[in-house]
């Protein structure tokens, strides 16, 4: 089979130009399949991102409700939670609107226990613990805002003014996360520091939290403590919301809307009119070749070999325009990834792409192939 | 000149007649630059529905006042001393009554449900007072009547009512504290409230054990006098209040969203336009080498060159013009007046908009398809006017 290659690649190059033309707009259509994929796969990913074994419990009517600070205890004595710790949206700006990061207020070592999957460096984390203003940042984070360990960060209070009225809230960098899944780094771009500073500076709210998080102990079903959770609060002027972590992220990122619908629809439409395209070149190749694969069938090569002939042409034009287009992706997605964390060309967004590429040469190849199948050799000689 | 123009048209016309005998080839064109064009409208019309539904929100001699520092209602913190100092502000107009046209309004969010799904989305509940009829006079209640202060009452916006489930004249909705009857729908004209349910804020205060509120909304004495509101609700030292005109607090709450939308738009287009320009060049590249003869015989009988130029020009211009009407139709026919809802997350909230294929987006769709067509035709008419008469003639 192997030996046919240099006769399918010269064919290929017949017609130099338009070869190279068709190539490059399927280059194109892969090059967008691969940066599109991947921002389906980082919102699939975040869709079923989250230990099932970690709750969040919220407030029954929407998210943004609060918690009396009270309810720790409570949480923590229902049978099955091995962990409890809790967190407060802080909201604040970072020098403008549009540098946009989740800061949240957290009781420092429970937190840290329960997100057992961040990686802080251990005299980093104990500098967090003892350092009253201090935040963990991230370190892509960090890196975006060029943050060193030592650095006062200002942030503007759009929730939380301080009892003065002030909205300026300074913070010291004392460490850095990092995942310990490296899939999982955009879930540390954030800024953590202390809820005790910060219940005891703010204005009002005082007492309250925004969300607890807990860790199901490994023998416990998460469904049964859950339950057991919205139970012990039912009935009282502060009800709660508990889901799987997986069930929360998946509903946030549901809320954005059908991504995955409009992307389709995208590349639906590139792939449709690259079916035009590649079809019609495929066509040209074979319609200009009539005698050529006449003589070949003259020579012997059997119906079915010439319909392969045509087929590997058109998968090695095919394959070779996405490994190009694909590629191309690759090399720009770092650049995107600094500006939409989780964006990751993941082998299955390649593996998607070759599948799509020998299924459009299929489809684009079979009718020039059958075509040259079916020549007649006296009638495609004498043609011409 | 005159004559070249006749040559021009000669020749363009022939081209042009030709087209059908090479339809295969010339659909290259027309689907490629239709599938450009159709995605660009179709993503640009969703950002521009999407800013329409937020900019249309509001009215210059409005003002919303919020906690100074809060970005949005959600995240402002108004006490009830500080409202009532702000209604008191010189410069708000007084209604029949002789009270300032103003309301304290609680912002908040609920959780509902879209029809077929269990899955929770952000609805704003916005408990207002009786008077936002006369301070929002573009409200309409469509459908049963206006909730009742001190009962668990609700009305509900167009959208909000179109996106999720349960939402109709007659259920109930948890809200905060229990149940919530909905007693009525409204419309506002296709701004951002449509997406909201409204109810009584005294009563949803002391159902959510929360008596703050966020937002003020004022009527002013004329578009004019906000300069002078702003001054002296900044300067009062009592306040630490900020004040922005309705249209621009809206449009402020929509620029996140928006530029992502354009972004995405115009890089999915720019990509796909180059991927068809490969796609034209092609096609008049093989239009020209198909009548190579054709031109020789032309050139051999007296045209000129900028003749056969032209007229490769003109016809990948018109096959691009035929691929950009039939894009930006598509996308018009499924696209236009589309509803969808989508997370905004500068307010935490679901906003329900209308996809808005305007003209001003099918003419740049329709100039996006020429400038295609132009450079796709470009190379091949230099090369058709290059070519030596002698050696095109014998091609054949």
């Amino acid at each position: 089979m192997l030996k046919f290659f240099p006769l399918v690649w010269a064919t290929l190059w017949r017609k130099r130009t338009r070869t190279i033309l068709t190539l490059l707009s399927v280059v194109v259509a892969f090059l967008l399949f691969g940066l599109l994929e991947a921002v389906n796969v980082a919102f699939s990913n975040g869709a079923n991102a989250g230990d099932s074994h970690r709750l969040v419990v919220g407030g029954k009517y929407s998210f943004t409700e609060i918690l009396p600070l009270a309810y720790l205890q409570r949480i923590r004595s229902i049978p099955g939670v091995q962990d409890v710790t809790h967190a407060t949206w802080f909201g604040g700006v970072y020098q403008t609107e549009s540098n946009f990061f989740p800061q949240f207020a957290v009781e420092a070592d429970t937190y840290l226990t329960v997100y057992d999957n961040f990686r802080v460096d251990p005299a980093q984390k104990d500098a967090f613990i003892h350092t009253r203003t201090g935040a963990l940042v991230g370190r892509s984070l960090a890196k975006r805002f060029g943050w060193k360990i030592g650095d006062k960060i200002p942030i503007q209070a759009t929730i939380w003014p301080k009892v003065d009225g002030s909205n300026a809230w300074d913070f010291d960098i004392v460490g850095f996360i990092d995942p310990k899944n490296e899939a999982e780094r955009a879930q540390t771009d954030v800024m953590l520091f202390h809820y005790d500073y910060f219940d005891e500076a703010r204005q009002f709210g005082k007492s309250y939290v925004g969300w607890y998080i807990v860790k199901v102990a490994p023998a416990a079903d998460p469904a049964v403590v859950a339950a057991a959770i919205d139970k012990e609060f039912a009935n009282s002027p502060r009800e709660t919301r508990t889901d799987s972590e997986q069930a929360f992220n998946k509903a946030f990122i549901k809320q954005m809307g059908d991504i995955e619908m409009i992307i389709s629809s995208i590349l639906g439409a590139v792939f449709f009119t690259l079916l035009f395209l590649t079809g019609n070149t495929m066509m040209q190749s074979v319609r200009d070749r009539i005698p050529e694969l006449a003589v070949l069938k003259t020579l012997g090569f059997s119906d079915p070999a010439v319909l392969a002939l045509v087929l590997a042409e058109s998968l090695m034009l095919c394959l070779l325009a996405a490994l190009i287009g694909l590629g191309l992706a690759d090399l720009i997605m770092p650049a995107l990834a600094a500006r939409m964390p989780g964006l990751d060309m993941s082998p299955q967004v390649i593996l998607g792409g070759c599948g799509i590429a020998v299924v459009l040469a299929l489809i684009v190849g079979i009718l020039p192939a059958l075509r040259a199948m079916r020549l007649d050799i006296v009638n495609a000689l004498a043609g011409h | 000149m005159a004559s070249t123009l006749q040559q021009i048209g000669a020749v363009t016309m022939m081209n042009v007649r030709n087209v059908p005998a090479r339809l295969g080839t010339s659909m290259v064109i027309v689907v490629g630059i239709a599938g450009v064009v159709g995605v660009l409208v179709a993503l640009l019309s969703m950002a521009r529905g999407f800013e329409a539904t937020l900019a249309s929100t509001g009215r210059p001699d409005r003002a919303i006042v919020l906690r100074g520092g809060s970005n949005d209602e959600l995240s402002s913190v108004i006490f009830r001393n500080q409202a009532t100092l702000v209604e008191q502000t010189p410069g708000i107009k007084l209604g029949a009554d002789g009270q300032p046209l103003a309301v304290a309004e609680k912002y908040i969010l609920t959780t509902a449900t879209r029809a077929g799904s269990t899955e929770p989305n952000n609805l704003v509940v916005r408990g207002t007072e009786l008077r936002v009829l006369q301070v929002r006079p573009e409200v309409k209640i469509i459908a049963g009547r206006m909730f009742t202060p001190g009962l668990k009452e609700a009305i509900v916006g167009r959208q909000a009512q179109g996106q999720f489930a349960h939402l109709d004249v007659g259920d109930k909705i948890a809200i905060r504290g229990g149940d919530w009857t909905i007693v009525g729908a409204f419309s506002s004209g296709g701004d951002v409230h449509e997406s909201e349910l409204w109810c009584d804020a005294e009563t949803l205060m002391s159902a959510a054990k929360s008596p703050v509120f966020g937002s003020i909304t004022a009527q002013l004495d004329s578009a004019q006098g906000f300069t002078a509101f702003k001054d002296a609700l900044t300067t009062n030292p009592q306040l630490t209040m900020q004040a922005q005109r309705e249209p621009e607090y809206y449009a402020s709450r929509s620029q996140a969203l928006n530029t992502l939308v354009t972004v995405l738009g115009y890089t999915v287009s720019v990509i796909m336009a180059i991927g068809a320009v490969f796609g034209a060049l092609n096609t008049m590249y093989a239009a020209v080498s198909s009548r190579t003869v054709e031109i020789g015989t032309l050139r051999a009988i007296g045209f000129g060159s900028l003749p056969v130029v032209v007229s490769v020009m003109l016809e990948a211009l018109i096959l691009a013009l035929a691929g950009g009407l039939l894009g930006a139709a598509v996308a018009y026919i499924l696209f236009n007046g589309h509803s969808v809802s989508t997370l905004n997350m500068q307010t935490f909230s679901q906003v329900a908009f209308d996809f808005r294929v305007t003209p001003d987006l099918l003419w740049k769709g329709i100039l996006w398809a020429c400038i295609i067509g132009a450079i796709g035709g470009l190379f091949p008419a230099i090369r058709a006017s290059r070519l030596p008469i002698v050696d095109a003639l014998r091609s054949g």
